[in-house]
């Protein structure tokens, strides 16, 4: 996809007022909540300290790509099945920077899965239902 | 059917709007987007105590790109969550009271537009001297005085009870026991930051979209200080990204917007910077409290004399509510002979303080829990003995004339004891490790309104498409908690179809019946029985229709999987679908109305309407905890919790409401603290700076659910939300004395007061001295007979 944007803006401002992707959220615009992180060639990055110029030629990845061919990731299952979804405003950060884990390491025991989502804050959960569910969909399967 | 003959209720499924919420789909304010829109920035307050000399815009007015300008000579109708006391302008007019007052708004073509024109606002300050504690504001005069409409220094209420006989109490204890506490300020700190989005269309109306737990009151504001009657507003509560109180008033920003778009003719967006929710504020009062308390030497309390004085930063916000709460709830977790309560919340130019999650309760419970600690080492007894002899027992009255109807606090303490192994640990653990324990007990729902009125607190109205197609209309907002969901819940569970069958149109004035909103923990209980009674009113329609067509009498059917069938003979059926059609053939269109209010409570005496509720939570917990004796650091192993939530209509998010209320605890015991610099500046306002446990921070949580079937509850259900909360404080306090044998009064517990509290340097804190109105006196009895419901 090619798009026209004023070189000032960050890659959040570009995916969420350009592209009309409002999927991706912001919590401080100063990278310091993980909320707006999304993938950028499979590696979670915080879209309000990049530039939108940066992700020139890159594969960028948010939460509306997360789907595919109309069925959801077994992360979202799994999120959606446990509650791990709250008020679900820093889910879709979550969900992505769980989904770089899992694609580099599918079976995270669960000190690293709490040790890739550290620089993500959630205020509802205390995290204990988004640990589950993010070992729910690694082990890849719904009785947990 | 499962456990209970419920078909729903009691079940772990996902909640109605879970895809949409790890999809990227829910909507929340900031991702509204109108065609025309404009921007909108406030200029706040640089000074926390200044009168305003003048403020000049025209400078800011002939940029290019900026709409309009407004100051607070466009706002000049004052508004306040309470009623008694409406203090605030949405725009300071002649004087600010806090860094980050608002005094001029804008709307500009962007965000960068308006952001250039707040620099070309010429405000003319003449600072005064701020007030930054309790103790000044207690004995400030002349230009220290914040406000001019309270009667007394910096003071906005002093109340004073006396309830029972304190006098004989304290003669006839053994020992006395009199402490101090501090317990600091804090803020909610929801990762949507807040945002609202105003159109005043050419028909004159105005819609307002806002990331409010209150869109009711707030409705009720807009048109007060707007002067447009409430019937060409509407309120939209959009997806709330979380609250826990701090949503749930009418703020300034909200009322610009509106003004701006009335100004301008196009919709106006303002979505607050990090900083400024941390100015915004509203959140845990920073609270210096004394206790002391008469015991017998077997531990049995005889009386309690409780002091609490409210640092209430600039405003008056909720703070009328919060200072009774620091006192109304001590009497509901143990038997209290008598009771004494003194409370003082006092003005300072520091953001206001408002309702965070347990709302007042949090503060006495930490002190009450850590000094009751205290008392049972002193006499020799396990803590946990010194309360299991003396809580408060279902079906009674309180000594403050509260009505409890269920209980299920014994059963909570006793399944946790067990499972956290208490009487192995207790005192057992080897230096640096502890292991504490505290209990407590929330309201499920204020039984007042904010305002007063005779009105149902919520409504629902049900329509029935001929289609099977079920819609709930509520004016409840969901903030996380599930409300939507627990609608869903009580409506499928009622015609016995699936939740997803089910559709909920909420938070929407134009559309919804009033629901008075999520705070106090009310929408479960509360819109559980509105929803209920338009359900059965329905039903009665419906089965109606339904007796004919099988020739079967009402009373011996039912509605399950999908049918209104004969309840001894199954397969004697219609579906739900033609028995709707029936219905509606027979008797038209088809919906029906619920609404629900509190019953009233028994005591009579003023300011008996803080504390009463229908029905009681209970919460006990267990921390166990090491401390680092070179570093001081506390590292929280585990957290057991056993809560008593009446039913757990669907047990994933009752444990998410715990588990998040663990967290939350366990934030404020060891970390967050909201803090001021001596000119007024907030210490920490960001996000790196407020420490706020990480996923790393947080340990392993038990949750034990009770259930103990409360007549008042929808299907028996109590609160959830923000009961758990409370107990986790002291208990990490009472567990760090259990590791390394200092006791901390002041919270959170940071690492440098354990270092001091280990030198023998923490010095106890010091309460302020004020002499207090004379008390109040009420005695159990002397209120209204209430009738407990079987």
């Amino acid at each position: 996809m090619e798009i026209a944007s004023e070189t000032a803006k960050t890659l959040l401002e570009v995916l969420r007022e350009d592209l009309g992707l409002t999927g991706t959220k912001h919590g401080c615009e100063l990278g310091e909540c993980g909320t707006c992180a999304v993938l950028m060639d499979g590696k979670p990055v915080l879209s309000c300290l990049v530039l939108g110029v940066e992700a020139e030629g890159a594969d960028v990845a948010t939460i509306e790509g997360m789907m595919q061919g109309g069925q959801p990731h077994p992360l979202q299952r799994a999120f959606a099945d446990l509650g791990a979804a709250q008020c679900g405003y820093c889910i879709p950060g979550i969900l992505l920077v769980a989904k770089a884990l899992l694609d580099s390491n599918p079976h995270p025991g669960r000190d690293e899965i709490r040790e890739m989502l550290s620089g993500n804050l959630c205020r509802c959960t205390g995290y204990t239902k988004i640990l589950d569910a993010v070992e729910m969909a690694a082990k890849g399967r719904g009785d947990l | 059917m499962s456990r209970q003959g419920f078909s729903i209720i009691g079940k772990a499924l996902p909640k109605i709007d879970a895809m949409a919420k790890c999809t990227g789909e829910t909507r929340y304010a900031d991702d509204l987007h109108f065609s025309r829109m404009v921007y909108a920035k406030l200029l706040r307050s640089p000074h926390p105590h200044a009168l305003i000399r003048a403020i000049r815009t025209e400078r800011a007015l002939s940029l290019e790109g900026v709409y309009a300008v407004i100051t607070g000579r466009d706002l000049p109708v004052r508004y306040g969550i309470s009623p008694a006391t409406e203090d605030e302008e949405a725009l300071a007019s002649e004087k600010v009271r806090f860094v980050g007052d608002p005094v001029a708004g804008v709307a500009a073509a962007s965000e960068t537009v308006a952001e250039k024109a707040l620099g070309l606002i010429d405000v003319d300050y003449e600072p005064l001297r701020p007030v930054l504690s309790v103790e000044e504001a207690l004995v400030a005069e002349g230009e220290l005085r914040i406000h001019s409409w309270n009667r007394r220094a910096n003071i906005q209420k002093a109340v004073s009870f006396e309830f029972g006989d304190v006098e004989q109490g304290f003669e006839q204890a053994d020992h006395i026991f009199d402490e101090t506490f501090f317990y600091e300020g804090n803020t909610h700190l929801p990762m949507e930051q807040y945002c609202a989005v105003a159109f005043y269309g050419p028909d004159g109306k105005l819609t307002l979209w806002s990331s409010t737990q209150t869109p009711h009151y707030l409705h009720r504001a807009l048109s007060k200080v707007l002067g447009l009657p409430m019937s060409r507003i509407r309120v939209i509560a959009t997806p709330v990204g979380g609250g826990f109180g701090g949503k749930s008033e009418p703020f300034s920003h909200e009322i610009c917007v509106a003004k701006l778009s009335m100004i301008t003719g196009r919709p106006v967006k303002i979505t607050l910077t990090r900083e400024e929710c941390f100015y915004v504020h509203r959140g845990r009062h920073p609270v210096k409290m004394r206790i002391k308390t008469g015991v017998k030497s077997d531990g049995t309390l005889q009386a309690m004399h409780f002091q609490s004085f409210l640092d209430g930063g600039g405003y008056s916000s909720y703070g009328l509510a919060t200072v009774y709460y620091t006192g109304a709830l001590q009497t509901v977790v143990y038997k209290l002979p008598g009771y004494k309560f003194e409370g003082v919340r006092v003005f300072t130019n520091k953001p206001p303080c408002g309702p965070k999650r347990g709302h007042g309760t949090p503060q006495p419970r930490f002190a009450v829990e850590v000094h009751l600690d205290a008392i049972a080492e002193k006499l020799g007894m396990d803590p946990i003995e010194l309360r299991l002899k003396q809580l408060v027992e279902p079906n009674t009255v309180t000594v403050n004339g509260l009505r409890i109807t269920t209980t299920g606090l014994r059963e909570c303490i006793e399944r946790l004891a067990a499972k956290a192994e208490w009487k192995k640990k207790f005192r057992q653990l080897p230096y640096g490790q502890g292991i504490g324990f505290a209990s407590s007990a929330y309201i499920s729902g204020a039984g007042l309104p904010i305002y007063w009125n005779d009105m149902p607190h919520s409504g629902v109205q049900i329509k029935l498409d001929r289609g099977g197609g079920i819609t709930a209309f509520c004016g409840s907002i969901d903030i996380g908690q599930g409300s939507d969901s627990i609608l869903a819940y009580v409506v499928a569970e009622e015609f016995g179809v699936d939740p997803a069958d089910v559709r909920v149109v909420t938070a929407d004035t134009d559309l919804t019946p009033v629901d008075l909103g999520s705070y106090s923990s009310r929408v479960t209980v509360m819109t559980g029985n509105a929803a209920i009674q338009a359900c059965r009113k329905l039903k009665d329609t419906l089965l109606r229709a339904a007796a004919d067509a099988l020739e079967i009498p009402a009373d011996d059917l039912e509605f399950a999987e999908g049918k209104v069938r004969c309840r001894s003979f199954r397969d004697r059926a219609i579906s739900f679908v033609e028995c709707v059609q029936k219905a509606e053939a027979k008797f038209g269109t088809l919906g029906a109305m619920g609404s629900y209010r509190p019953p009233k409570h028994p005591a009579n005496y003023r300011g008996s309407g803080v504390g009463p509720t229908p029905a009681y939570s209970y919460s006990a917990s267990i921390v166990e905890l090491r401390c680092d004796a070179d570093s001081a650091e506390v590292k929280v192993d585990k957290v057991w919790i056993a809560h008593d939530c009446g039913r757990a209509f669907n047990p994933l998010l009752v444990e998410g409401q715990v588990e998040g209320s663990v967290y939350m605890a366990l934030g404020e015991a060891l970390m967050e603290e909201q803090v001021f610099r001596k000119s007024g500046l907030h210490k920490l306002p960001s996000m790196l700076d407020y420490k706020s446990p990480t996923a790393l921070e947080m340990p392993e949580v038990e949750t034990i659910l009770v259930e103990t079937n409360d007549p008042e509850g929808p299907f028996g259900a109590k609160e959830a939300g923000q009961g758990p909360l409370l107990p986790v404080i002291p208990a990490v306090t009472n567990a760090l004395y259990d590791a390394i044998g200092v006791r901390i009064h002041e919270i959170p517990i940071t690492p440098d007061k354990v270092l001091r509290a280990l030198e023998g340097r923490l010095k106890p804190v010091s309460v302020p001295s004020f002499e207090f109105p004379p008390p109040i006196r009420w005695q159990p009895g002397e209120g209204v007979e209430v009738q407990q419901k079987s």
